[in-house]
């Protein structure tokens, strides 16, 4: 699903240049769940923009089912978007004027979907991850467990290849964390390629393989054994 | 720009955020109802001091006599100036290539006019046909004096409308008998005149019939010409100062009166009264115009701020949308889309709020500088879609700034 070869990220800060990314190489099937790991500064927010095309990569190839990334404009970079990733954030992200019907709806409205059907559509999902009594509340009304579903509902909505998630669980305790991590592994076992990024090694642990990142370089790649989340709860 | 869904998702935009589309629509509409406003009184006061100044015609030169102050050529002070029918004719054949209509007058102040049982006292006076240009009267019913009232000496009258409203109320008076100091004479014509009452309340009759009637062997109290106009106003002010100088010095010569006595014979010359008005009108006009066009700036600076603001507040929700797979000009369509609706919407109503204030409160003013306050609609519209481009064009660049930032960037912002 995912072919990443040499990637190199670079920033530049005035005078200095801070080298992120020094050449990553890894590769993902459809249907992994993979966390990436790593101190902060070790460039996996980095990489995973990269993925999410967020950010461009200054060299290297990256492809995506069988798609070469490159030479991005803004409209290829829009139209991939939408058609192959769904984007979870830290901080969820949703607009906070609108409802979490409206929110789950929004990347529908840019693939051209009718409004009616839009709806439909997005409360499914919002059904799917058990919200359908606040499909009419807007986010400054909803628990930031609640928030990150909502997220992952939208995420889920425009039927993506790949979710990305950045640090889902970074703003919650860990009772919500385990939730959400639960939703994302019942996601996963219907089939759906899932990479997060994170620092905390318990989350890590619910995934199926740990990427270790450090100092822009892939330092350690293994499967590991899920633990399924209700073993914690 | 016509896809539904696309409005729809506008409307919902802008219903979610009602206070923010609340300010931004009331600082657009409150600058144009100002504006409107404004216009509306600067054209109400040119108005007003226009038509204070219309109550004569605008280029007249009338020459008046009094008591001589100087000895001259050994005739002593205190005499008093007669015009005469040959001073008016005289000078009338000299300076007839530059005059248009001309005429003397003489007057009987407060004779006393009998209508069967109703009376009254006004003003009578002997006049030309020419008299009405100056005067600047306007006949709603019969005519004013012709030629052959004068060849023929007719026994006619020209009466103001206060005149005919006070001796015949409703009847009509063409053709029925007035009789001044018991001479009858018939009324042809009743006029008005934008001097108002003072100058509706006279009867005007043939020269040589007054002349004839009240024992003015051939006496004149004051004559009358309207100088020839050119295409430039500054000419024919000059003619008009020139022409005057040259009759006030004719007059004197012909009746031996020192050249600088001013006393004795007093001229008249309107054109140069006309030029002072017309430049304080002109004046009038640019500082509304210059308040106005402040008033416009002060708006587009206005609404571009607030788009720069409203651009500034959605950063993150663009790096939302564009996470999400908006293209970025459909971003900024989109938030350009929504300024324009508002900004229009609120200018009309501006626009018509000012349009109904002036409409109502217009006819209500009673003051004779300002009259009817009105506003060129097509001035007022140019304004509202001013506004609207300029708002447009003051929201379209940060939010192309924002919709070129890389979302990852957007989307820390907070």
């Amino acid at each position: 699903m995912i072919q990443i070869k040499d990637l190199h990220k670079s920033y530049h800060m005035g005078n200095n240049s801070l080298h992120v990314l020094k050449g990553i190489d890894f590769e993902v099937k459809e249907g992994e769940l993979v966390s990436i790991m790593g101190s902060s500064g070790s460039g996996k927010s980095t990489l995973l923009n990269i993925l999410g095309m967020l950010d461009e990569a200054d060299s290297g190839s990256y492809t995506l089912d069988n798609v070469p990334i490159k030479n991005l404009n803004e409209k290829l970079a829009a139209n991939y978007r939408n058609k192959f990733l769904g984007f979870i954030f830290q901080s969820f992200n949703l607009i906070n004027y609108k409802s979490a019907l409206d929110n789950v709806a929004l990347p529908l409205y840019y693939q051209g979907i009718k409004r009616k059907e839009r709806l439909e559509r997005a409360a499914h999902y919002l059904d799917k991850v058990g919200l359908t009594d606040w499909s009419g509340h807007l986010p400054s009304e909803l628990s930031g467990g609640q928030k990150q579903r909502v997220a992952i509902a939208r995420a889920l909505a425009s039927e993506p290849k790949v979710l990305l998630a950045d640090e889902p669980t970074g703003a919650l305790d860990t009772t919500t964390s385990y939730g959400v991590m639960e939703l994302i592994q019942g996601i996963n076992d219907e089939g759906k390629t899932i990479l997060v990024v994170t620092h905390e090694h318990d989350i890590a642990q619910m995934t199926k393989r740990i990427v270790n990142l450090k100092d822009g370089v892939i330092i350690d790649d293994k499967n590991i054994n899920q633990v399924r989340t209700p073993q914690y709860v | 720009m016509f896809d539904i869904e696309r409005w729809q998702e506008i409307f919902e935009t802008l219903s979610k955020n009602r206070l923010r589309t609340f300010l931004t629509g009331l600082s657009v509409a409150s600058g144009i109802f100002i504006l409107v406003i404004l216009l509306g009184f600067g054209k109400g006061i040119e108005n007003g001091v226009t038509s204070e100044f219309q109550r004569d015609a605008v280029n007249y030169i009338s020459v008046w006599t009094g008591v001589t102050t100087k000895e001259y050529k050994g005739m002593n002070p205190g005499r008093f100036i007669q015009l005469k029918n040959h001073d008016f004719n005289m000078l009338s054949d000299k300076y007839a290539e530059y005059t248009e209509e001309k005429s003397p007058s003489y007057f009987v102040w407060g004779a006393l006019v009998n209508y069967k049982n109703q009376s009254g006292n006004y003003r009578i006076q002997g006049v030309l046909p020419g008299y009405q240009v100056v005067e600047n009267a306007e006949i709603i019913n019969g005519r004013f004096l012709n030629d052959s009232d004068i060849s023929e000496i007719r026994k006619v009258a020209v009466i103001g409308n206060r005149l005919k409203l006070d001796l015949f109320k409703d009847e009509d008076p063409i053709g029925k008998q007035i009789s001044i100091f018991g001479i009858n004479l018939t009324v042809i014509g009743v006029f008005v005149d934008p001097g108002g009452e003072r100058d509706e309340a006279r009867v005007y009759m043939p020269i040589n019939t007054a002349q004839l009637a009240f024992n003015g062997n051939d006496n004149l109290n004051s004559l009358w010409w309207t100088v020839k106009m050119s295409d430039n106003f500054d000419d024919a002010v000059a003619l008009s100062d020139r022409l005057s100088q040259n009759i006030e010095s004719d007059v004197k010569q012909m009746h031996t009166v020192a050249p600088d006595d001013t006393g004795a014979v007093r001229i008249f010359n309107t054109l140069d009264e006309a030029k002072k008005i017309y430049s304080l009108i002109d004046k009038i006009k640019a500082v509304f115009w210059f308040v106005g066009i402040g008033t416009i700036i002060a708006g587009i600076v206005g609404v571009g701020n607030i788009m720069l603001i409203i651009v500034r507040e959605r950063t993150k929700e663009i790096g939302i949308r564009k996470a999400l797979g908006a293209l970025p000009m459909s971003i900024v369509g989109m938030i350009l889309q929504e300024a324009v609706f508002v900004t229009m919407f609120a200018g009309l109503f501006g626009l018509i709020a000012g349009l109904g204030l002036l409409e109502l409160v217009g006819p209500q003013i009673e003051s004779d500088f300002i009259k009817y306050p009105q506003v060129n609609f097509n001035i007022a519209l140019t304004t509202v879609f001013l506004l609207v481009f300029a708002g447009a064009l003051a929201g379209f660049i940060p939010a192309y700034r924002a919709a070129k930032i890389k979302p990852v960037i957007a989307l820390r912002d907070e």
